[in-house]
């Protein structure tokens, strides 16, 4: 196990160049260069200026855009490497300040949407795995089919035109984390504040891979049931209940963990679309804005930077599978 | 003897895929859903036909049209009849057969801005009030060729990468989990978005975008069934009458991997087409005025609080059954070709 875990952390090093060439790749496809897009923030008047040509010069230097490519991207994956990704074109900031303010809110939201997912999916999947071809199983199975089925904007909008502030009823607040006043409110009042705020966004985070995942549970426990050893356990005269929460349910989480390696870029990438509609100020708002304003150096530390994420979230994944089940082997 | 080698695994296959066609006609709901799709595709060929503001057929000015909403006259374009067609009214001895829902997708009519549904509009009009039904008649093409072309490019791609993983093991093998590793690592939706937000809107690009980023999930199947495979006897017996590689991969082992190909290209469409909507529901999709599901909820997000729900409910809708139904015809496909599932 020592030996997989030594080989899956030295094979990142292939993956994350993979990643920075492909970022360096996507930065290449931009339309014009960086320089025009700085001289695009001006007025036009200044363009015709003497200093524009020395304005040119500085930044095309200070980028590194008169080497060859072959050398840009060393230099690039060198401030890579540093978190450094330049100043943002649009308001000249580090994007790394403004990266590491939209990441918490982000994580926070996943974090719970994940772990939602995981505490109540594997309930589901045990209950309908134990109670297969009852009604209750099939109401379920239709449920979180539908569930699975539905685009997150799509009830994002329909619970932001039924629920919150539209022409119907006013339960839910859709914008922002916080209400504006929570400042001066004591810690209990704001944390509640707070969950109210991001009880919907959270909600359409969940759902689709709550069903998904569920689905995979009852699967993988329906299969776990039927193999020789659980026929044995109930030959020894254990009690339903133990068979099943004591012998099956370890072997039918294995292969539920290991989605999380899928799970985690979908949610990732979900964050933008369910960011946007609620006004979250995370990072799939802040990627979703620089998109708009053309702010490439914030696309590409956005981009970067999610990739690193999941790239964490996979080989996590791929320990805790060692972990769990020590049969695995490299290859 | 090659010959009689191909003919015997042509028979096979074939009768492979009628079990599985058996297997999946026994499932019912499947079975609604694929005629479902049918509804669908019916529609996406037949929208020119079916929402249009030319008519189907029409006397004017003494002279009869068949079908001037597919074939244009060059009588009616010297009188700019395709662009005022829906402010046009047959006068005494004039007559028009209109199609069902007799508006265009694209041509703006602002007095029916947000009209919500009734008698003229029978699913109400969007904020320029194009009619709702027409553009979602017309969405569905859109819908459908995105969702199949893009899975069609990730199946390519999956298969040639999966397959040649597989096959080749050793290097190869590394090489290519590696690339999919990276693929992966990439959250797509945000990759795809910043591509887009590079790329010059247009749908061939949306197309071609979700289908680069959508093929790691079948080249990993592929590998798992190649590395299954090439140790089987078949594959012995094909390398050993001195069969190229190339040969032995796409005629003799590719075949024996299609099933679950066929099964993942399936959510994959669902998959394009759940995709395509959240790119057009964020302004990166399709590029206007074309007519697409995500583009209605698009305009509902700024429409909101004046309470259009008809911008919501019924793109969602559409998008919500067509995406469930290549699911459950995914789901049935997958049933029918499991032999532990089989009577």
């Amino acid at each position: 196990m020592k030996a997989y875990i030594i080989r899956r952390l030295l094979l990142i090093v292939p993956t994350f160049v993979g990643i920075s060439l492909i970022s360096f790749c996507v930065i290449q496809l931009a339309p014009g260069s960086p320089v025009s897009f700085k001289l695009l923030g001006m007025q036009g008047s200044m363009q015709a200026d003497a200093n524009t040509q020395k304005i040119i010069e500085d930044t095309t230097r200070a980028y590194g855009l008169d080497k060859p490519i072959p050398e840009q991207y060393v230099l690039w994956l060198g401030r890579l490497v540093r978190l450094d990704f330049g100043t943002s074109f649009k308001d000249q900031r580090p994007v790394r300040d403004k990266l590491f303010e939209a990441l918490p809110i982000t994580i926070e939201l996943n974090v719970i949407s994940i772990f939602l997912i995981y505490i109540l999916s594997i309930p589901l999947g045990i209950y309908s795995s134990t109670h297969t071809r009852s009604v209750s199983d099939n109401v379920l199975t239709v449920i979180l089919f539908v569930l699975y089925s539905l685009p997150s904007f799509f009830v994002a909008m329909l619970l932001i035109l039924y629920l919150g502030g539209g022409e119907y009823l006013d339960w839910f607040p859709v914008y922002g984390t916080s209400s504006l006043a929570a400042e001066s409110w004591p810690w209990w009042k704001r944390l509640a504040d707070h969950v109210w705020h991001i009880a919907l966004p959270v909600f359409c985070l969940t759902y689709g891979g709550l069903a998904g995942l569920s689905r995979y549970a009852r699967a993988g426990m329906i299969e776990t049931i039927r193999q020789d050893y659980i026929r044995t356990a109930r030959a020894y005269g254990f009690s339903e209940r133990v068979v099943v929460l004591r012998y099956a349910l370890r072997n039918s989480l294995i292969p539920i963990l290991t989605l999380l390696g899928t799970l985690l870029p979908a949610m990732i990438g979900g964050s933008v679309i369910i960011e946007r509609i609620f006004s979250i100020p995370g990072m799939g708002r802040l990627t979703f804005d620089a998109i708009l304003a053309r702010d490439y150096t914030t696309v590409m530390g956005a981009l970067a930077m999610s990739a690193f994420l999941t790239l964490i979230g996979l080989l996590v994944t791929d320990v805790l599978y060692a972990v769990v089940d020590p049969r695995i082997k490299y290859d | 003897m090659t010959r009689a080698m191909n003919q015997a695994g042509t028979h096979r296959k074939e009768s492979y895929w009628r079990l599985v066609w058996g297997q999946f006609r026994k499932n019912r709901l499947a079975m609604a859903a694929l005629g479902v799709l049918a509804l669908l595709a019916v529609v996406a060929v037949a929208a020119p036909v079916l929402a249009n503001d030319v008519p189907l057929y029409m006397i004017k000015s003494g002279r009869s049209y068949w079908f001037p909403n597919l074939i244009t006259y060059p009588s009616l374009t010297a009188e700019n009849f395709y662009r005022s067609a829906s402010r046009w009214e047959p006068g005494a001895d004039e007559y028009a057969l209109r199609t069902p829902i007799p508006f265009s997708p694209i041509n703006q009519t602002l007095p029916d801005k947000k009209r919500p549904p009734g008698a003229k509009h029978w699913l109400g009009a969007d904020g320029t009030g194009r009619s709702v039904a027409a553009r979602l008649i017309w969405g569905t093409r859109i819908s459908l060729t995105i969702g199949f072309v893009s899975a069609g490019i990730a199946v390519v791609i999956g298969m040639v990468v999966g397959a040649l993983a597989g096959y080749y093991g050793r290097w190869v093998d590394t090489v290519a989990l590696r690339v999919i590793e990276v693929v992966i690592c990439f959250p797509s939706f945000f990759l795809i978005l910043a591509l887009m937000a590079f790329l010059p809107p247009s749908i061939y690009n949306v197309m071609v975008v979700i289908g680069l980023t959508g093929w790691t999930g079948i080249a990993r199947l592929v590998r798992g069934e190649f590395l299954k495979l090439r140790e089987s006897e078949f594959a012995l017996a094909a390398r050993a009458t001195g069969m190229g590689d190339a040969r032995i991969i796409f005629r003799h082992l590719l075949p024996n991997a299609l099933a679950p190909v066929l099964v993942s290209a399936t959510f994959g469409v669902a998959g394009a087409i759940l995709t395509e909507s959240a790119l057009s529901f964020l302004g990166f999709g399709v590029p206007a005025p074309t007519a697409s599901w995500g583009e209605l909820l698009y305009q509902s997000q700024r429409l909101v609080s004046s309470g259009v729900w008809w911008l919501v409910v019924f793109p969602g809708a559409a998008i919500f059954i067509t995406v469930t139904c290549f699911n459950l015809v995914g789901e049935g496909l997958r049933d029918a070709i499991d032999p532990r599932l089989r009577q």
